[in-house]
């Protein structure tokens, strides 16, 4: 009888196995064989025009804060002035790209995977099997496309709408001049900022497309099962998000040195 | 029931009279468990096997080996001559094109409509809409459900879903048909309806089939009936003959205790077997 560690760490390995050989797939996918252009458009619609109300709300206020925030620090070094270049630098390099992967992969990590673990449990998954039908191509692949595809424009939406917010706040509340934020917020930023920015929502949709597919087609036990998939889906793709956004910021600092 | 002439299956030369299916010393584990261990037999070409044996014996998995949707421990299954067991995945979407499959709960695509849900090869196949259009209208009367075909699964019933699923696997008229269970968790007049569309797909299209049944008087009317295109119906066949097609195959605890021809399996003297049939 093996051990219960070794059973353990056994289905661990499996798992990092299968969710690499699944990810794996899923990638060659997109450019070979056929292309199921019209899910790709239809998961676009569900996970980006569906996610931009959030997304709208969660960057203005983030940046609302921000400037808030910010300026408590800067009055003590007479910077208020600075507003506009600590808000832009904070939503475009950080809070932007990781709030929005986190709050597109709360809803549509735990959304995929409910509706991929319901499909598993009434073998509708098997059915398309039997029928022909490759399900990472068909199922996969367009929610990973369009979660990477969307995922950026989308954090483009939120610094945008971050930036707005810490405007409206820095002129309303902190008395700034409007032409003086936009102009320090633009010239803050550099191109190493903007491209690590942009770099980060291609991981987070990576991972939140394949951690939600993941965990929905490989869910076991009913309705109960469907549950701990959703679950599953939304705390490993946002520790991961988190994650991979350190490892990424690190890479873009050794790359652009900023 | 009307009489609707379905596409006939196609000829399957490079395997000529070899049998379609072949288990050879298939075992399998699930947990530890093991749940089939050294099942061996063979189906021959427009043969109709009936797998019958108590719950949990492992006749699903059994189908779902044929399919290839799961892999065996040990042990090789060929399929249309093709040793589906070692198959890359991407190989066995080609074979399973040749192969029709009816699931336990009928497990038709809840997010389309019965039409797309029949349709569902022949549009992945790119097959145009006019053509799949009378295609599925064409099989939805076989199976006499054309009044569902702008429906939703949500709206039928437990039999009606069977005959959208019996429909679906028969549409591209597969050379090998898998029947899981197809009258399981239905009353019996709406499983005397099931048994007949597949008795009637049997004697219209001769098409090879593994069917699973808990309820022997299925298996039994399957084995004692036939399609009378005239009359539109099926009906016991003449003199308490029996069709020569249909074989039996039982399992317990994972093994096979049965296989052979409906005289054999009524004859046999096997105590358990004899238990269980009574």
């Amino acid at each position: 009888m093996p051990l219960p560690f070794e059973t353990f760490a056994k289905q661990k390995i499996a798992s990092v196995q299968e969710y690499s050989l699944l990810a794996g797939r899923a990638v060659a996918n997109v450019f070979t064989g056929r292309r199921y252009w019209a899910d790709i458009y239809t998961q676009m619609d569900s996970i980006g025009f569906g996610s931009v109300p959030i997304i709208l709300l969660t960057g203005f206020f983030t940046g609302c804060v921000l400037a808030l925030q910010s300026e408590t620090a800067l009055k003590q070094f007479g910077a208020v002035n600075m507003t506009g270049s600590l808000v832009s630098l904070s939503m475009v390099k950080e809070l932007g790209p990781v709030l929005t992967g986190l709050m597109v992969s709360g809803r549509n990590a735990s959304g995929i995977a409910s509706e991929l673990g319901s499909m598993k449990v009434t073998e509708q998954i098997d059915a398309m099997r039997a029928l022909g039908t490759d399900p990472i191509r068909k199922l996969v692949t367009p929610r990973l496309v369009a979660s990477v595809f969307m995922l950026f424009w989308l954090t483009i939406l939120a610094d945008a709408v971050g930036v707005l917010g810490g405007a409206i706040v820095s002129i309303s509340m902190l008395g700034l001049n409007f032409t003086y934020y936009l102009h320090s917020s633009y010239q803050t930023l550099y191109f190493a900022d903007v491209a690590q920015g942009l770099a980060k929502p291609v991981f987070s949709g990576f991972i939140m497309s394949t951690v939600g597919c993941y965990c929905g087609m490989t869910t076991k036990g009913g309705t109960q099962g469907v549950g701990r998939a959703t679950t599953h889906a939304v705390v490993i793709s946002a520790i991961f998000i988190i994650v991979c956004d350190f490892l990424v910021t690190r890479l873009m600092i050794g790359i652009f040195g900023r | 029931m009307t009489t609707t002439t379905l596409a006939q299956p196609a000829e399957v030369p490079e395997t000529g009279s070899a049998p379609i299916v072949v288990f050879d010393d298939v075992s399998i584990t699930f947990d530890l468990k093991p749940v089939l261990h050294h099942i061996s037999f063979e189906v021959a070409q427009g043969e109709t096997l009936i797998i019958l044996g108590p719950a949990g014996c492992g006749k699903s998995v059994l189908m779902k080996l044929a399919n290839g949707l799961i892999e065996p421990d040990s042990g090789t299954i060929r399929v249309f001559g093709q040793d589906i067991s070692h198959m890359r995945e991407t190989d066995r979407f080609a074979l399973r094109k040749r192969i029709g499959m009816v699931f336990q709960e009928s497990a038709l695509f809840d997010s389309l409509s019965v039409e797309n849900n029949v349709a569902y090869r022949l549009n992945e196949e790119g097959v145009p809409y006019d053509e799949a259009h009378a295609k599925v209208e064409e099989v939805l009367r076989f199976v006499e459900l054309s009044q569902a075909i702008d429906k939703n699964p949500s709206e039928l019933s437990g039999g009606m879903r069977r005959r959208v699923s019996i429909a679906r696997a028969i549409i591209t008229a597969p050379d090998l048909i898998l029947y899981d269970s197809p009258t399981g968790g239905l009353d019996p007049i709406t499983s005397t309806t099931i048994i007949e569309l597949i008795v009637k797909q049997r004697d219209v299209s001769h098409t090879t089939s593994l069917l699973i049944t808990h309820r022997l008087q299925d298996a039994f009317t399957l084995a004692t009936h036939r399609w009378n295109p005239e009359a539109g119906h099926m009906e016991p066949i003449p003199d308490g003959k029996i069709d020569d097609s249909t074989r039996f195959l039982v399992l317990n605890d994972g093994g096979i205790v049965f296989h052979g021809s409906t005289q054999e399996l009524v004859h046999t003297t096997d105590p358990w077997l004899r238990e269980y049939l009574s």
